[in-house]
């Protein structure tokens, strides 16, 4: 019964004592850098694997890959301190490009016909909106009519996933207005703009979840959504916030992707939340909620894509790609979990 | 009451420990500590918070091993550490967070994990459903062996737990801080389940935070304080100042500290209630709170005096009128009552007042982000400086203020609830049973605090059934079934303010001055 008791009787080693219970909150607030020294042991490992590593061209096409599966975390990442899940992520980065280039391409054209309903340079609005009504109907249907959040969006997953086939009618589509292609294609300074974005929103995010009452409302809700309830905080709204966010960081994502290469394929998206849920996981953001910052998750993707570069770089046959991804994502989940010292439970 | 009905005194005790010592790391949660339980003796064991209860509870229960001493049951050694099935036989034990399933049936609930005779063995359910039926017999307890655990009352449940504890043939029962949850007729009905059993020469270790409960049940009484045994005597012999003076180490007077807090003039009514009404639950509540006042609303767990303190914090929508410092209020919507000035302490801290996970800093400025820095930022070192205000002002142990909550001790966590309500400086604060599972001398402190809040010209409403809370009020409404039924002003006596509570009393009985609910 390690309860504090002011008897100086039972004090038969105060300094020791006094360490002890100041040593949890230093541990868990290293927590979130525990991959870091991982990170670094990557970039020693690909020094040695090949000498085209440690080149402004190979990192700057990393973080580049990064930047759309990055967004999608940060929203994963957003939702499940607050104590949710959404899966639907996933197709939002493919349907909602699909949406708003068949909105805006005239029926004629080429080998896609739209609806030519509005100019072409609506497409990146109309994009963000898609991304926020998806995120407003999983909202609709978690909040206000009390569905279960995993089987809701696995559903949306699934349904949004077909509404893009059968637009697109299972293809790719490569005639794209040049205003949705610019952010994905552009160097701002000689870095992808994709990169800045994604460095801006991250560091607006974890701004706001250290500093706005409404981010550290997140952590509240995710660890006792009663309890953040009854000191004041509006949970669902809080929460409804979260999860349209969400789709519109998925729809940016889409444009980002769909920027740099070019086109809107059929299975953009297709397979990424296992991605996302390890990378964010692996950062130390907690499946319960309550637990985790945007840093911690950052640094989670980056090491799933530094493995995934490094390997490339090394010349292991691509067929084993999927295997030891797999594998990665295990090995980095131990490490993060003996490197902090707290159960993932 | 002191029992009476003493079974015939045989000389083994049913358990013995002797010299038992228990570290945790630098922590010291036994020394030398011994405890000696005869057959068929209902023997009390208190302490404050952190006094090494839970320690002795483990070990005699073999959870835990003693790093010194020995420990016996009927004369006999206790059996090999880790020997489930030995260590049942001679002790049970019902813990204080409920260990049933709700999902599944009472019989099963009983039997679990012993549902067949090996493991091979496909589960006979009708034979199942016969053995429940004889061992909730056997108790005296009318449960219907097919009811889903879910469905049943507290007591009923803890009844289940009781019985399925003894049925492994202990005759030595341990009881967690029972009384917990239940409310004043529950209680009555496990004391009167538990002197039946008592009767059968089960004997009792009986834990809990309620005084009188210790002399209402039990026959001795077992102080422990600081991690060693202090005394252990006949109830009889030790009356409650001795008692209190055991478990703090100090001698006080508890027969009115909170005489020296006479009610001041009552000033500008700070909150109204015009015929509130919450449907099925509470009807037709008036009631006027003035400013320099502590009210008590007391009443049973049916009563709806819980709900309507939780109403006036925004948590129920009920019709009728609530005015709070003048401004009328829409219930159903906390922020709106946080603005108006409207404070809470829920009733369960687990369930509704704490983010466990999260820091005590974070805990405590839950309710006032607004206040932490400009346009909705947190600036982390004002949030830090109040912290730290909070935990001088209600005296938190805590290694520091980014500690979580969950590593502190019940009574300091039920501090920081309280330390988050008060954050906000409220015109009314609505304590819902501010001192569950706060030792007697931190309770003390805690309404303490709570009155200073009326000598500050604001309000205070403690909505509790426990008589020491209400003891700190300046007058007492009790509801009974929805309705206020009866108004005390300070000198109530406990046996008036309990027959009102259990709806022994009509509204003729009542004798405050500005009840304007007629």
């Amino acid at each position: 019964m390690p309860t504090t008791t002011d008897a100086p009787t039972i004090k038969e080693t105060p300094l020791k004592r006094a360490a002890g219970p100041s040593r949890a909150p230093d541990l868990a607030r290293f927590r979130d850098l525990s991959l870091v020294p991982v990170l670094l042991v990557l970039g020693v490992i690909g020094f040695i694997v090949s000498p085209a590593f440690l080149t402004n061209d190979n990192l700057i096409g990393v973080a580049q890959q990064s930047t759309e599966l990055s967004l999608l975390v940060l929203a994963q990442a957003l939702i499940l301190i607050s104590g949710r899940m959404d899966l639907s992520l996933e197709s939002t980065i493919g349907v909602a490009p699909v949406i708003a280039v068949w909105m805006v391409l005239p029926a004629d054209a080429g080998r896609f016909s739209g609806l030519g309903l509005l100019p072409g340079s609506f497409s990146v609005p109309l994009c963000l909106l898609v991304g926020a009504l998806i995120g407003a109907l999983n909202a609709f249907l978690i909040l206000k009519l009390r569905l279960n959040g995993f089987i809701v969006t696995l559903g949306m997953l699934t349904m949004l996933r077909g509404l893009q086939i059968a637009i697109s009618e299972g293809q790719s589509i490569v005639d794209l207005p040049s205003s949705f292609t610019y952010l994905g294609q552009a160097s701002w300074l000689d870095v992808p703009a994709s990169i800045w974005i994604s460095v801006l929103l991250f560091t607006l995010g974890g701004a706001a979840l250290a500093w706005l009452k409404h981010g550290r409302a997140l952590y509240a809700i995710g660890g006792n959504p009663e309890a953040a309830r009854t000191a004041g905080i509006r949970v669902d709204r809080v929460v409804c916030v979260v999860l349209i966010l969400a789709g519109v960081l998925a729809a940016l994502a889409g444009i980002l992707y769909t920027g740099h290469y070019g086109s809107v394929s059929a299975n953009q998206g297709s397979g990424w939340i296992f991605q996302v849920f390890a990378a964010t996981v692996i950062g130390g953001v907690s499946l319960n909620g309550g637990k985790g910052t945007l840093f911690g998750a950052l640094t989670g993707v980056l090491t799933l894509q530094l493995v995934v570069n490094i390997m490339t770089l090394g010349g292991v046959p691509p067929l084993w790609n999927q295997f030891l991804n797999g594998v990665i994502i295990i090995v980095a989940l131990i490490i993060s979990r003996f490197a902090s010292g707290q159960k993932q439970e | 009451m002191v029992n009476t009905a003493t079974p015939p005194v045989t000389t083994t005790p049913v358990a013995q420990a002797t010299g038992i010592s228990k570290r945790f790391g630098a922590t010291v949660a036994l020394r030398d500590a011994h405890i000696t339980v005869m057959p068929g003796e209902a023997h009390a064991l208190v302490g404050r918070n952190g006094a090494g209860k839970s320690t002795l509870v483990s070990i005699l229960t073999g959870l835990q091993k003693p790093d010194a001493g020995s420990l016996a049951f009927q004369g006999e050694p206790a059996p090999a550490h880790g020997d489930i099935n030995a260590w049942r036989s001679r002790v049970a034990c019902v813990y204080q967070h409920s260990t049933i399933l709700p999902e599944l049936t009472v019989a099963e609930n009983l039997f679990l994990h012993r549902q067949s005779p090996s493991a091979l063995r496909p589960i006979r359910w009708k034979d199942l459903r016969r053995q429940a039926r004889d061992l909730l017999a056997e108790y005296g307890v009318e449960l219907d062996p097919d009811a889903r655990a879910r469905d049943l009352t507290v007591e009923q449940r803890q009844f289940v737990e009781i019985a399925r504890a003894l049925s492994f043939g202990a005759q030595f029962i341990i009881l967690d801080e029972p009384t917990a949850k239940l409310d004043a007729r529950g209680i009555d009905r496990l004391f009167g389940k538990l002197r039946d059993l008592q009767q059968h020469h089960v004997a009792f270790l009986f834990i809990s935070h309620h005084l009188q409960e210790v002399y209402d049940l039990c026959s001795s009484v077992t102080v422990f304080r600081d991690a060693r045994h202090i005394v252990t005597a006949p109830v009889a012999e030790l009356d409650r100042d001795a008692l209190v003076e055991a478990m703090t180490g100090e001698a006080t007077q508890t027969s009115d500290v909170w005489s020296e807090f006479s009610s001041a003039t009552a000033g500008r009514p700070l909150l109204s209630l015009d015929g509130l009404t919450l449907p099925g639950v509470y009807d037709d509540v008036s009631l006027t709170v003035r400013s320099g006042e502590v009210v008590g609303v007391a009443g049973s767990a049916g009563s709806g005096s819980v709900q309507l303190g939780e109403t006036l914090a925004g948590l129920h929508r009920a019709s009728g009128g609530a005015t709070v410092a003048g401004r009328q209020i829409r219930t159903g919507d906390v922020p709106t009552a946080l603005a108006a000035g409207v404070a809470l302490v829920p009733e369960d801290r687990h369930l509704q007042g704490l983010v466990p996970g999260r820091s005590v800093t974070e805990n405590a400025t839950l309710s006032v982000g607004d206040q932490l820095g400009p346009f909705g930022t947190v600036l982390p070192s004002r949030s830090r400086r109040f912290a730290e205000r909070m935990i001088k002002d209600l005296d938190i142990k805590t290694p520091d203020e980014r500690t979580p909550v969950s590593a502190l001790s019940g009574g300091n966590q039920q501090k920081v609830v309280i330390a988050r309500a008060l954050a906000t400086d409220p015109h009314v604060l609505v304590a819902i049973r501010p001192t569950n599972g706060v030792d007697v001398k931190s309770k003390e402190f805690l309404l303490g605090r709570i009155r200073r809040i009326a000598e500050e010209d604001k309000a205070a409403l403690i909505v509790s059934d426990e008589l020491d809370d209400l003891r700190a009020c300046d007058r007492v409404v009790v509801m009974f079934q929805g309705r206020i039924t009866a108004e005390f002003d300070r000198g109530w006596s406990d046996e008036q303010l309990v027959a009102a509570i259990e709806g022994m009393a009509g509204t003729h009985e009542r004798k405050g001055s500005d009840a304007d609910h007629d």
